[in-house]
């Protein structure tokens, strides 16, 4: 690593506004400035190195470390992925024909290639290491293993009835998400699907079910939904929310991309929207962002599509309704519809609340995908807000201190809950890499895994190789990518995505 | 909810350092006034789109100034973006999506005089600045605002990512 310019001196140059050096000269801010300074005269790496582990490799794990190796000359990364491959949610999350927001990926890729850094790739804290033999060997842990299960709704045999599936597993069975690469679901015996929420993730999935084919066919979408789409019947999609317009919870790049769907309809109740913009006109006059979203939404509900056919599409966005009760065919189980009950808004005007009204109504689906929200879970011996999702922390930094959670700190969906694309999720991951930089400056975090313990993942690898644990390193990977990139030219997709753990395996040689 | 626009001027100039800020550029940075002191450099090179830099004392003069309040000048050529020009001058400004109107992690904040001057944005931009931290009345995206002869001289305002973080509110 090149070294310029001590520390020290940066830190005159730079502090403005700071005490000057000679008071931050305490015992304290002298093993920081030392520690700091030590890639000018480098003493044993292994007394004086800051060694991070850190859980999960979605944007908000390489955001932080991004931040924490610019700033910190002398720290080494760990960072451990459950699955071979990296990149979380940008991988499994983000639809196959955004391609733009995966760019972000070279980014991840060039943080990656720094020597102090280490991706520790298909090993699952909580299951092939615990949480408390990773703590000895590091100065700081920063959990960033976002969110990885669902919001459920409650209903009776939500669970059981065939075709009922959560929105994250149906895009994890199109974005090869290897738990979900079995979900087969039935895009066959009917032609309306339901989708319960309106937020991005529900205009994902209703736009990858009602997109030209020919479009999808040039993503990364998986083969086996590709196939599986090319089959579908699907051509109607009610997206449910229990809330009004105002309330909806998409954004506006997401809803022009549904708008500007070929031969596709948006149906919605016009003079409900109507009255609710009149109503929320105070708030819609101060709210920019929702201001603009409300008038595209008139605007594409009352633009007469100009190439409508019989055999046009459509889509729907219903409000004030609830989800009560799946209708299935009594020989069959088959989903043959949905009950709603109607609701109304009670409550202040900027946050209303949905209560029922009684009056239900039924419309007809052979397909139920919710998509009420992702949720995380927690880890053993650490505090966990169950109804928020998230591990309760100030700025990063997990509170409850005892001797076990102090050092850990979280970042990404599981510090603030499952929401915020990829620009809030980088501005939270630097929020907690400057948490971990101010603890270190005023002397709550240092070095101290001492020459007895082998730091980091050194002290680790005979327990996971003892455990038959395989690691993927970054090298690794890069053999799975390539072979997916290869796999995907001759078809003109830009990558073709392993979705069997074990053929990544194979792949990486492990 | 998201933040109300507020204008550039009545928005309070903070001047408060968020500590990465403090230590986050390694190479020394062309025309810097005043010029910081450097402690190491990347070892991630920032990624950029190669755009070529003008000879000195030539090219169109924009101002960066950072969300520490130091001004960064630095020359540019006509028909570069506000990102590529960042990047190439080490400035950091992120750009996640690289330039293809997908991320608003490139916005800045233009100077009321010159944001007149600006085209228009587009619906697509506008969209994006919705979702992007601190709108204020003068946001643009960086890589959206190309450079001419009129922007000669364009100061424009990098927001502070870790300030006032009201990132739950960002959807
Ligand atoms: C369907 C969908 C589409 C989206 N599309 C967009 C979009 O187009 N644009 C945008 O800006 N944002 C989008 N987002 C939001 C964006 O994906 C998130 O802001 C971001 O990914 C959150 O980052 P994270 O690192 O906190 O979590 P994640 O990206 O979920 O990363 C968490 C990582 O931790 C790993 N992990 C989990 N448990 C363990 C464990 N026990 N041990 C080790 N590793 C573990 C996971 O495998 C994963 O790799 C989308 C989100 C979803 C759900
Ligand atoms: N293209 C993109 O940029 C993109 C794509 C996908 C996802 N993302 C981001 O990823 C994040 C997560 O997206 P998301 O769609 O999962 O979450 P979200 O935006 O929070 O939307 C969740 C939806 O579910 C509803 N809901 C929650 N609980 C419910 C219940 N019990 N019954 C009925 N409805 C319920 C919510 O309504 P209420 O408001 O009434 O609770 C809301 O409409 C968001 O920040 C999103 O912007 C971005
Ligand atoms: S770089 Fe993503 S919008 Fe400008």
């Amino acid at each position: 690593m090149p070294v310029t310019r001590s520390v020290v001196a940066s830190f005159k140059g730079r502090l403005v506004g700071a005490p000057p050096l000679s008071s931050l000269c305490t015992q304290a801010h002298f093993r920081f400035i030392r520690f700091y300074s030590a890639s000018t005269h480098p003493p044993p790496a292994s007394t004086e190195a800051l060694t991070i582990g850190m859980v999960g490799s979605g944007p908000a794990g390489f955001y932080t470390a991004q931040h924490l190796l610019r700033n910190l000359p002398n720290v080494k990364i760990d960072m451990y992925e459950a699955l071979p491959v990296p990149y979380g949610l940008v991988r499994f999350g983000v639809a196959p024909d955004h391609p733009e927001v995966k760019n972000v990926i070279h980014k991840f890729e060039t943080i990656a290639q720094d020597p102090r850094f280490r991706f520790i790739g298909n090993v699952r804290i909580g299951h092939d290491l615990d949480l408390a033999e990773l703590k000895p060997r590091y100065d700081a842990l920063i959990l960033s293993y976002g969110a990885s299960q669902d919001q459920r709704l409650g209903l009776p045999d939500e669970d059981a009835i065939p075709n009922v599936f959560s929105a994250r597993a149906f895009v994890g069975w199109y974005n090869g998400l290897p738990e979900h690469r079995d979900l087969n679901p039935d895009l066959e015996s009917s032609d309306t699907a339901v989708v319960i929420g309106q937020g991005n993730v529900a205009l994902d999935v209703a736009r990858v079910l009602l997109m030209p084919l020919d479009e999808l066919a040039k993503t990364d979408i998986t083969e086996h939904a590709l196939e599986a789409l090319r089959r579908s019947k699907i051509r109607h999609v009610h997206l449910i929310g229990r809330r009004g317009p105002l309330q909806a919870s998409f954004t506006a790049k997401e809803l022009r991309e549904m708008i500007a769907l070929p031969d596709t309809k948006l149906h919605l109740d016009v003079p409900l929207l109507q009255s609710q913009m009149e109503a929320g006109s105070a708030i819609l006059s101060k709210e920019r962002p929702r201001r603009r979203l409300m008038e595209l939404l008139l605007k594409g509900a009352t633009n007469p599509l100009s190439n409508t056919s019989p055999t046009s599409k459509s889509w729907s966005l219903k409000f004030l309704s609830s989800p009560i009760h799946l209708v299935t065919n009594p020989t069959t189980q088959a989903l043959e519809g949905l009950q709603l009950e109607k609701n109304r808004l009670e409550g202040p005007l900027n946050a209303p609340r949905a209560v029922g009204t009684g009056e239900i109504e039924e419309i007809p689906c052979g397909l139920l995908l919710r998509s009420i929200g992702y949720k995380s879970v927690p880890l053993q011996g650490l505090p966990f807000d169950s109804k928020r999702g998230m591990i309760p922390n100030v700025r990063g930094k997990v509170q409850n201190e005892d001797s076990f959670t102090s050092g850990i700190y979280v970042a990404g969906w599981l510090k603030r809950g499952p929401t915020g694309v990829i620009a809030a999720t980088m501005y939270d991951a630097i929020e907690t890499a400057d948490t971990i930089i101010n603890d270190i400056q005023k002397g709550e975090l240092q070095p101290r895994i001492g020459p007895t313990v082998p730091p980091g993942f050194k002290g680790l690898e005979s327990m996971l190789r003892a455990r038959g644990v395989k690691v993927v390193d970054f090298h690794a990977w890069k053999k799975i990518d390539e072979v997916e990139v290869a796999e995907g030219t001759p078809k003109g997709k830009p990558r073709e995505k392993v979705v069997e753990v074990d053929k990544m395996m194979e792949i990486a040689g492990r | 909810m998201l933040p109300s626009i507020t204008r550039l001027s009545q928005a309070p100039c903070r001047l408060l350092l968020s500590v990465s800020r403090r230590y986050q550029s390694f190479s020394p940075r062309p025309f810097r006034v005043p010029i910081p002191q450097r402690s190491f450099q990347s070892a991630t090179p920032l990624l950029h789109k190669a755009v070529e830099k003008p000879k000195t004392g030539e090219g169109l003069q924009v101002n960066y100034i950072t969300p520490d309040g130091e001004k960064v000048t630095v020359y540019a050529k006509e028909g570069d973006n506000l990102l590529d020009i960042a990047h190439a001058n080490d400035i950091d400004l992120e750009g996640a999506c690289e330039g293809s109107l997908a991320c608003s992690t490139c916005h800045v904040i233009v100077e009321d005089k010159y944001y007149d001057q600006l085209e228009e944005p587009s619906d697509e931009e506008n969209d994006m600045l919705d979702l992007a931290f601190g709108l204020t009345e003068t946001s643009r995206l960086g890589c959206q605002v190309i450079m001419s002869k009129e922007l000669d001289g364009i100061t424009v305002r990098l927001p502070s990512a870790t300030r006032n973080l009201q990132v739950e509110k960002l959807r």
